[in-house]
């Protein structure tokens, strides 16, 4: 049976044997081997509701909280709170998408207009006047975070503005893909709505570690959804970086 | 260095073609093969795979099929697979890859970062370089943005570029389209059981041919550059059920925001969106576009409306690759299936500030607006202008308000002039239109539809009320 079909979603209907040796050996010859062909990257462009998928070495069984904890990132930092249905042109309007986010100026200048479409009755502004980046690191949104275009301008802008993470209920899809594929930002999820529980510039923890999110300033803590197979290829810096660390692709030198 | 050099490999356990496409055809309605004999899939590029089956256990062959949606179907074929179900991720070959003046110069930069300043592109025919969205404007950067098209185009011999040089008089340019999505069709790159990709989220109208097409971002298109290939998750499929006659005050528009009303804007995250039934059936191929160009507002990874003899007629003059769509096995799980008598619909609007906030028109006959826009992917097909050419017809009164007029493309710009109105005694919509005191029809492009520069045609610089007619 295909190894390949194995399905991440709990929700979905099948659950494949898993081969119990990695099988995606990289046998290739020629230079260019393109992704993929790990395991542990199968699961980058899935749902956000992903389960942990356990790594193919281990034996069949279903995943546990352990695999995520590789994943040791911590951020620490203010918080922005907006609402349900963000899209992309309250993230980045329009108008600032002839700047081409792979040219380094023009990624630094997305930056500067990240969630600038927000209406007014956002009193606090994300980035000061004057101000380059935002002193916000962490984003927390409603259901449906990213809705809207495809523009990977959205996540870009995120990121070249200094946010680390966004913690959202849910996300659109294509949103969701380019944050990972660009490792701009991590999407993680909560468990509830936090956007009600937290307020703009309440003093937050993420321990991806333990999957939650602590607020200093309230003194609450949140359970958070794990990051999944998503987490290294963010904390590598996106998809072609991660192809190219754990050696599916050649480095460049 | 990463060279886009392939080297060709095959593996015995690849299933053969031939055994593959009558294992997938269902035997249920329609027409299930119109053309035989799908060009084969590009053997370029086979070092991006999941490991091989050794053997195919039984349960996948012989009589024992397991049924499978339209959506499904196509992506095990691109994926070379005998069977999936939603939740897997495979890697799909790609069989039209296109993006446009906002989002290709950002792609290329990442083609050429990750697979080398000399890389070639996977299939110099596979590749759709539209350039649509920021055109008619003095703004360097847009300006600039279609000239990085240009070059990357010269430089790799891309076969499809629809370039644009005199901005000044759009008709001086014989290659230029206009907006992708209909440029797409128009040009007949959309066909039945094929995976289409693109750089833009309403990349999903092509899904009215019966095909796999979905938006992705630069990266991801970046990727499909180099290789030809795209890891993606099968979706389950939501499968609406249109039947009843359409009454002649309503169109695919009414349809699709009846349906986003009812699901909301999330409503099809990570879905796919099946549209079925007789009145579904009888919508021409621009209303089906309508259709499955919204999925992507209800949350929708990919809309379908099965081929039929409307999309093959469609597609005589247009195309004269082979294709071989496919259909829902009768057995197919669908997620959920939402039933609507169209006879008993009413015409329909989206309030601000989204596209789920639905409205009977009727109930907002005293909003008031301060202007009108007639164009856009969505709403600026010559059949779109058609019926708004009847509504004014049928008032015979003069617009209270500015009307802007941007058709998609130039075939759409043409038609305006020439196709004569129904019940109009041989007028044209562009006579129509400026009797009843439109702005004269602009150059074709994404126009205003998304912002773009401050001096784009018909923009807003202000709030106001706009009734966006994209019919």
């Amino acid at each position: 049976m295909a190894a390949s079909s194995l399905s991440f979603s709990p929700k979905t209907i099948t659950s494949s044997p898993r081969p119990k040796t990695n099988p995606f050996i990289n046998h290739f010859s020629h230079s260019l081997q393109f992704p993929i062909a790990s395991s542990t990257s199968r699961a980058i462009f899935t749902s956000p509701t992903t389960s942990i998928v356990p790594r193919a070495s281990s034996v069949i069984s279903r995943a546990t909280n352990d695999a995520a904890s590789t994943n040791t990132n911590t951020f620490h930092g203010l918080c922005y709170v907006v609402g349900d249905n963000i899209d992309t042109d309250q993230i980045i309007p329009a108008e600032y998408l002839t700047l081409v986010p792979s040219k380094p100026e023009e990624y630094e200048k997305l930056g500067t207009y990240a969630l600038i479409g927000l209406p007014s009755t956002y009193t606090t502004r994300f980035i000061d006047e004057n101000e380059t980046k935002t002193k916000y690191k962490i984003v927390i949104g409603g259901d449906n975070f990213g809705c809207g275009s495809s523009r990977e301008h959205a996540p870009v802008a995120l990121g070249a503005a200094g946010v680390a993470a966004v913690v959202a209920e849910s996300y659109a899809r294509i949103f969701f893909r380019n944050s990972v594929a660009t490792g701009e930002i991590y999407p993680l999820e909560s468990e509830g709505r936090l956007c009600e529980e937290c307020r703009t510039g309440d003093v937050v923890t993420i321990e991806m570690a333990e999957s939650r999110l602590i607020n200093h300033t309230t003194g609450k803590e949140y359970k958070l959804k794990p990051i999944g197979d998503a987490g290294p290829v963010i904390d590598a810096g996106g998809i072609f970086a991660y192809a190219r660390k754990t050696g599916m692709i050649p480095s460049q030198n | 260095m990463a060279s886009s050099a392939i080297s060709p490999t095959r593996t015995s356990s690849f299933i053969n073609k031939k055994d593959f496409s009558r294992f997938c055809f269902s035997s249920t309605s329609q027409l299930s093969i119109h053309k035989c004999k799908k060009s084969s899939v590009s053997k370029k590029i086979v070092s991006v795979m999941a490991p091989q089956q050794s053997e195919r256990s039984p349960a996948t062959t012989g009589s024992v099929k397991t049924a499978m949606t339209l959506t499904e179907k196509i992506m095990a074929r691109a994926s070379e697979k005998p069977h999936l179900v939603p939740g897997e991720n495979v890697w799909v070959n790609v069989d039209i890859l296109m993006t446009h003046d906002v989002c290709g110069p950002g792609s290329i930069g990442i083609f050429k970062k990750e697979f080398g300043e000399n890389a070639k592109v996977w299939d110099r025919e596979k590749l759709v370089i539209i350039p649509d969205h920021y055109i008619f404007t003095s703004d360097e950067r847009a300006n600039r943005n279609v000239d990085i098209l240009r070059d990357f185009c010269m430089e790799q011999n891309i076969k499809y570029f629809y370039d644009i040089k005199d901005l000044g008089n759009f008709k001086a340019n014989p290659d230029y389209k206009g907006v992708c999505h209909v440029a797409l069709a128009q040009e007949g790159h959309c066909r039945p059981g094929e995976v289409l990709l693109g750089t833009d989220s309403h990349t999903c109208t092509a899904g009215a041919f019966g095909q796999f097409a979905t938006g992705i971002g630069n990266t991801d298109a970046g990727f499909v550059l180099g290789t030809g290939k795209l890891l993606l998750k099968v979706p389950p499929t939501l499968r609406f059920v249109m039947d009843g006659e359409m009454p002649d005050y309503l169109l695919a528009k009414d349809l699709i925001l009846q349906i986003i009303g009812e699901i909301s804007v999330a409503g099809a995250t990570y879905k796919s969106m099946e549209f079925v039934g007789s009145t579904v059936e009888s919508l021409t191929m621009e209303e089906r576009m309508t259709l499955c160009n919204m999925v992507v507002e209800a949350g929708g990874k990919n809309g379908v409306v099965p081929a039929d003899t409307t999309t093959f007629k469609y597609l005589e003059d247009k195309t004269s690759a082979p294709y071989e769509p496919v259909y829902s096995d009768q057995q197919a799980r669908f997620l959920s299936e939402y039933r609507f008598d169209v006879s008993k619909l009413e015409p329909l609007v989206a309030k601000p500030h989204s596209p789920d906030n639905r409205a009977l028109a009727r109930e907002c006959k005293d909003v008031k607006i301060d202007r009108v826009y007639i164009g856009s992917c969505t709403g600026g097909k010559t059949e779109d202008f058609l019926a708004a050419a009847r509504v004014f017809l049928a008032s015979g009164k003069k617009v209270k308000v500015s009307t802007f007029l941007v058709p998609a493309t130039q075939k759409v710009w043409m038609d305006l002039y020439t196709l004569p109105v129904p019940g109009s005694d041989g007028k044209t919509c562009s006579q129509i239109f400026e009797e009843a005191g439109c702005d004269t029809p602009a150059s074709p492009s994404c126009g205003a539809c998304l912002g773009g520069p401050k001096d784009t045609y018909a923009r807003m610089n202000e709030p106001k009320a706009s009734f966006s007619l994209q019919l």
